[in-house]
């Protein structure tokens, strides 16, 4: 296997080789569905203050990746996009901006030259997104070619066909070479929850991800049902916290897909808050891969401030 | 015809599978119906009860772990055993009770099929009396009858086999052992009844028999920690209220009978319910 | 900057009224005996002033039970008495936030617990008993099996009105009637299930309410005209009951009190084991008979669980039991508080170690933080004892064998918890345990179709399921 980043000493043994690898991932302690679903239910029953309230929702847009990923997109779709994260509320200049706009690769040439100098990230997808299913070469070239053109964040597919046949050591291979070829891109790592089905694949394909050196683990493509779940999330924040104990290490998460409104945003916050802790409640550590939860966002925030409720013809649509 | 001499039956305690003599050495007469003394039976004492706990205590876990298919052809095994003897149970239940042969070949007959009729249900009790749960949520939950455990049973006074038979075979089908005080003054099919067990394949400590004075053992035997259940039927009027109120002091089961229990009806399944524990068991739902 | 606001129900939902009457025979009446003021236990005020029963009162319910059994109540049809019973089950449903927020400000827990837990099961309760009233005779216990007449029922102050509904449904679905003593501290929902009863026009006397403290429940159990007595309580007392009861022919079931093991092997779910923990021994701050407080950890694993454990616990937020975003509630009374001071102490003196969460605690009212005692050892009192609050005592093991007789090394059997990804080995346990209810990878789950009560000395009896209905047949 090829040698990962740096794997942290307490782990290195987990990486030897394929069967050491297996052995650990199946080491993992199993995760019992009813019980996290229960668990992630119950914590979004919280409510939050008022004041907090505003603050989470500026935090909540501070985290979105603005996404636009369709097979019609454009420059000029990307451009807006763009506009858009700079100044998510163009009455409001006190809203911050978003953390990346993120877009396949042909378009991160555009949005790259939108974003230059604002400190929003261009993240692209990459590896064959959203299936994965081509060649490595494919896939690194991708990849490459999306930073070199710009991106300063990639987001790669795994294998879910090698992982769901046991082939662990060839998606933690995958995962190293698209770091490598990332350079000093920061690398999300998409598990495809919806296909891995069940919470003990999803716990092992983020420790395998971490394992590899991905700096975020990811939890959708959004072009699969599920994609981001509040006990998916779940399960991933315990592995991001459970790394950080195992080596002190911090990496992110980021649920995309699926989630669309202010309330559900104050969930995934309240169980970040809950499960990974406190510092994991940062732009560096946390994401939403998200379009239109955006407007939601802007919308509450208006609420919030003015007192009464907003619709949809305050905000824009891009 | 010179008159050959009979060799006496010594009547003995059975405790953990062995006829010991009671430690306190003491014996008592026993007579048939008439008045006619027909043998000393051993005067159980309080630590015969206690070392009969003990045995009873220790067969447990075999006992109830055992397959209720196992218990099953253990119980119909004593049917088969004691039909062997049934000429000897005859004698010794007209003999005792004072009826007619004719009479006491159907006490014996009864008893017979009365193991008979509990043999066959060790194997059904958890699917009549069990149950799987339709909770509101997802979880599996289904709820299992299990044995209480260490079962006093003080054996009716007057039915010294047939009443015998139908208090202590309902307490062992479902996986419990017993210590039995027999009847005080009928005894002795108590004690041949022993030696069924004994030669059957009933493990050692399943069924211990205890003869001697009931109104002395009971109390002993209704205090102690170490027994989950009390069976009444046999214990004197005026001592029942305190028996029971001696059995609260460990929440023992109390089983109260009603008097001048009909034992040559066929039983329903009350006595198989007095000393079951039901166990509920959940587990979730989920991939 | 990121906080939870105090997101409290309001307690005027609760029609929360200056003084409470009993209820006998349709009435609320005055009783005779001397008032009792229950108190907010989150607040240390006064809640409203309740009347009791005096020993005549007691002749009275139980004479208005009687008539009501013998006049109405054993004659209805069963399909009809069904009806009734629905009708209680509707009205709980309709009036759950009433109920919801009067038992957090009468109990102490949390609103979010009496409005998710307690409410709900208290109306399925109803709901599934009231479908057996006209299906006795298939319940397996012959094709007519009879009521037994006058049921005396006497409960306990952490599930007042889930309690109230696990006696009274089955009572009623099986042709008995009722008269039940609330707990002394915590007699308002009973009350108000009692106004419930009265806008279901169920016939006057087939339900009386009568608060008082233990000397009411010993007249009533005491009473000679009663023919079934329901316990719900600590061992100590179901004791005393039996006794009272030796020689009599009532018919008797206890549900009393239990130290579960919560038994966590290292192939555990861990993170759903932490929370079944913190589930099994923080929920309704350990006011529960079937607790989880005694935690049997593989040693294998037991210092990371423990770790785990602490930075779960951590988070629970402790106080105003009607904030929604309470986890753990308010002690029941000072009395509760007191003998759970004195046990945790205990644990002090006697060598264990001492972990209490850092949770800020209100000023006033009777709170304890949760608190986890590691290096406990079976002969310890907090490892024996019934602590009743929110204190779990973490032991170790090494084998399964050695967890199996650890678990049931107690006089108590009422429920236990088994934590493994190994299906044979849940099993296994499960068989072995000595325990009325066995939850594996799950705890402190309950349901009206499903049987529950004690081994040993925590009682005897089950309530819920077909297996319930005994408790109330004349079988």
């Amino acid at each position: 296997m090829a040698a990962p980043t740096t794997p942290p000493s307490a782990l290195a043994d987990a990486v030897r080789d394929e069967s050491s690898l297996r052995r650990f991932l199946h080491g993992l302690p199993g995760v019992d569905q009813v019980g996290v679903e229960q668990r992630a239910a119950g914590l979004g029953t919280r409510s939050i203050k008022k004041a907090s309230k505003l603050h989470a929702i500026d935090l909540a847009i501070s985290m979105v990746d603005l996404t636009t990923l369709e097979g019609a997109d454009t420059a000029g779709k990307v451009r807006g996009l763009a506009a858009k994260a700079k100044r998510p509320d163009p009455e409001r200049p006190d809203v911050p901006p978003v953390a990346a706009v993120c877009v396949y690769p042909d378009m991160v040439a555009t949005a790259a030259k939108e974003l230059q100098g604002t400190g929003i990230n261009v993240a692209s997808v990459a590896t064959a997104f959203p299936s994965g299913r081509s060649t490595l070469d494919i896939k690194l070239a991708d990849t490459r070619f999306a930073v070199r053109e710009g991106a300063s964040e990639v987001d790669m597919v795994i294998d879910r066909g090698a992982f769901l046949s046991g082939r662990y050591g060839q998606v933690f291979e995958e995962i190293v070479k698209v770091k490598e070829a990332c350079g000093d891109a920061h690398l999300k790592v998409i598990l495809e929850t919806g296909e891995l089905v069940t919470y003990d694949n999803v716990r092992r394909a983020s420790w395998l991800a971490l394992l590899a050196g991905g700096d975020f683990i990811k939890t959708s493509t959004g072009k699969v049902q599920p994609a981001a779940t509040l006990p998916v999330t779940h399960v991933m924040l315990q592995a991001v916290r459970d790394w950080k104990a195992q080596t002190g290490e911090l990496r992110g998460v980021k649920p995309a897909g699926g989630i669309r409104t202010t309330k559900d945003a104050i969930k995934y916050l309240v169980a970040v808050h809950e499960v990974a802790g406190p510092e994991w409640l940062d732009p560096h550590l946390f994401r939403f891969g998200a379009s239109t939860l955006l407007n939601d966002l802007l919308m509450q925030r208006r609420t919030q401030l003015d007192g009464h409720y907003s619709g949809p013809d305050y905000v824009t649509v891009d | 015809m010179s008159d050959r001499l009979t060799v006496a039956k010594t009547y003995k305690l059975y405790i953990g599978g062995k006829f010991p003599r009671s430690e306190s050495g003491r014996s008592y007469p026993v007579a048939d119906a008439k008045g006619t003394f027909l043998a000393n039976a051993a005067q159980g004492s309080r630590k015969d009860a206690r070392d009969a706990v003990a045995a009873a205590r220790k067969a447990f876990d075999a006992w109830s772990g055992a397959t209720a298919y196992n218990r099953g052809q253990v119980l119909y095994r004593v049917a088969e055993v004691l039909e062997g003897r049934r000429e000897q149970f005859i004698s010794e239940v007209a003999t005792s009770e004072g009826v007619p042969a004719k009479k006491a070949q159907s006490l014996v007959d009864t008893a017979i099929d009365r193991w008979v009729w509990y043999a066959g249900w060790t194997d059904k009790i958890a699917a009549v009396l069990g149950s799987s749960n339709p909770v509101a949520g997802p979880y599996f939950s289904f709820s299992t009858p299990e044995p209480t455990g260490v079962v006093a049973v003080l054996a009716p006074q007057q039915s010294s086999l047939l009443g015998l038979v139908s208090v202590i075979a309902p307490v062992i089908a479902s996986g419990n052992t017993c210590v039995v005080i027999t009847s005080q003054d009928r005894p002795l099919p108590a004690i041949t009844l022993s030696e069924v067990l004994a030669t059957s394949d009933v493990p050692g400590g399943v069924v211990n028999i205890i003869t001697g004075r009931t109104a002395e053992i009971a109390p002993w035997l209704a205090s102690h920690a170490d027994v989950n259940a009390l069976d009444l039927t046999g214990a004197p009027d005026s001592l029942r209220a305190d028996l029971e109120r001696a059995a609260a002091g460990t929440v023992k089961r109390v089983l109260r009978t009603k008097p001048n229990e009909d034992f040559t009806a066929t039983p329903d399944m009350s006595r198989l319910r007095a000393y079951l524990e039901t166990k509920t068991v959940w587990h979730p739902m989920g991939v | 900057m990121w906080e939870y606001a105090p997101a409290p129900e309001s307690r005027d939902i609760a029609n929360l009224k200056p003084s409470y009457k009993m209820f006998v025979d349709g009435k609320f009446v005055e009783g005779t005996g001397e008032p009792l003021k229950t108190v907010n236990p989150a607040t240390e005020e006064v809640l409203a002033e309740v009347s009791t029963a005096s020993q005549s009162d007691v002749d009275t319910a139980v004479k208005a039970a009687r008539k009501a059994y013998d006049r109405v109540w054993s004659k209805m049809p069963g399909s009809e008495r069904a009806k009734y019973i629905y009708r209680i089950a509707r009205q709980i449903q309709e009036r759950g936030r009433e109920l919801a927020v009067l038992e957090s400000l009468d109990n102490g827990k949390p609103i979010k617990e009496s409005r998710d837990v307690d409410v709900p099961t208290a109306a399925s309760h109803f709901f599934y008993h009231a479908g057996w009233a006209d299906k006795l005779g298939y319940a397996g216990y012959g094709p007519d099996p009879q009521p037994l007449g006058v049921a005396g029922q006497v409960i306990p102050w952490n599930f007042p009105l889930l309690m109230a509904a696990w006696k009274i449904a089955p009572a009623l679905a099986c042709g008995n009637t009722v008269v039940l003593k609330p707990a002394e501290t915590t007699p308002l929902t009973a009350l108000v299930l009692a106004d419930v009863i009265q806008q279901c026009d169920l016939p006057p006397g087939v339900v009386n309410i009568i608060p008082g403290a233990g000397d009411v429940g010993a007249a009533l159990v005491g009473h000679e005209d009663v023919n079934k007595v329901a316990f719900t309580g600590s061992t100590d007392v179901g004791k005393v009951i039996q006794g009272r009861l030796a020689g009599t022919s009532k018919k008797l079931t206890l549900e009393l009190g239990g130290k579960a093991a919560n038994i966590v092997f290292d192939d555990a779910p861990l993170d759903q084991a932490v929370e079944g923990i913190v589930n099994g021994i923080f929920f309704n701050q350990g006011h529960v008979c079937c607790a989880g407080s005694r935690l049997l950890v593989q040693e294998s694993i037991a210092d990371e669980l423990v770790e785990k454990l602490h930075a779960r616990v951590s988070t629970l937020r402790v106080g105003d039991p009607l904030d929604k975003n309470t986890d753990v509630g308010a002690i029941n009374s000072r009395e509760q508080l007191t003998r759970i001071k004195e046990l945790t102490e205990s644990g002090d003196a006697e060598g264990a170690q001492r972990w209490t969460s850092s949770c800020p605690l209100p000023d006033k009212g009777f709170f304890f933080a949760p608190t986890v005692f590691s290096n406990v050892s079976q002969a310890m009192r907090i490892a024996r004892e019934e602590i009743f609050g929110p204190v779990l005592s973490v032991l170790t093991f090494r084998t399964p064998e050695e967890a199996v007789a650890k678990a049931n090394n107690t006089p108590y059997g009422l429920s236990a918890g088994i934590w493994t990804e190994k299906g044979s080995r849940i099993l296994w346990m499960a068989q072995r345990m000595r325990a009325g209810v066995v939850w594996s990878n799950t705890f402190n789950r309950f349901d009206p179709t499903a049987p529950f009560g004690g081994y040993q000395e925590s009682g005897f009896g089950r309530e819920g399921g077909r297996t319930g209905l005994e408790a109330y047949l004349d079988v």
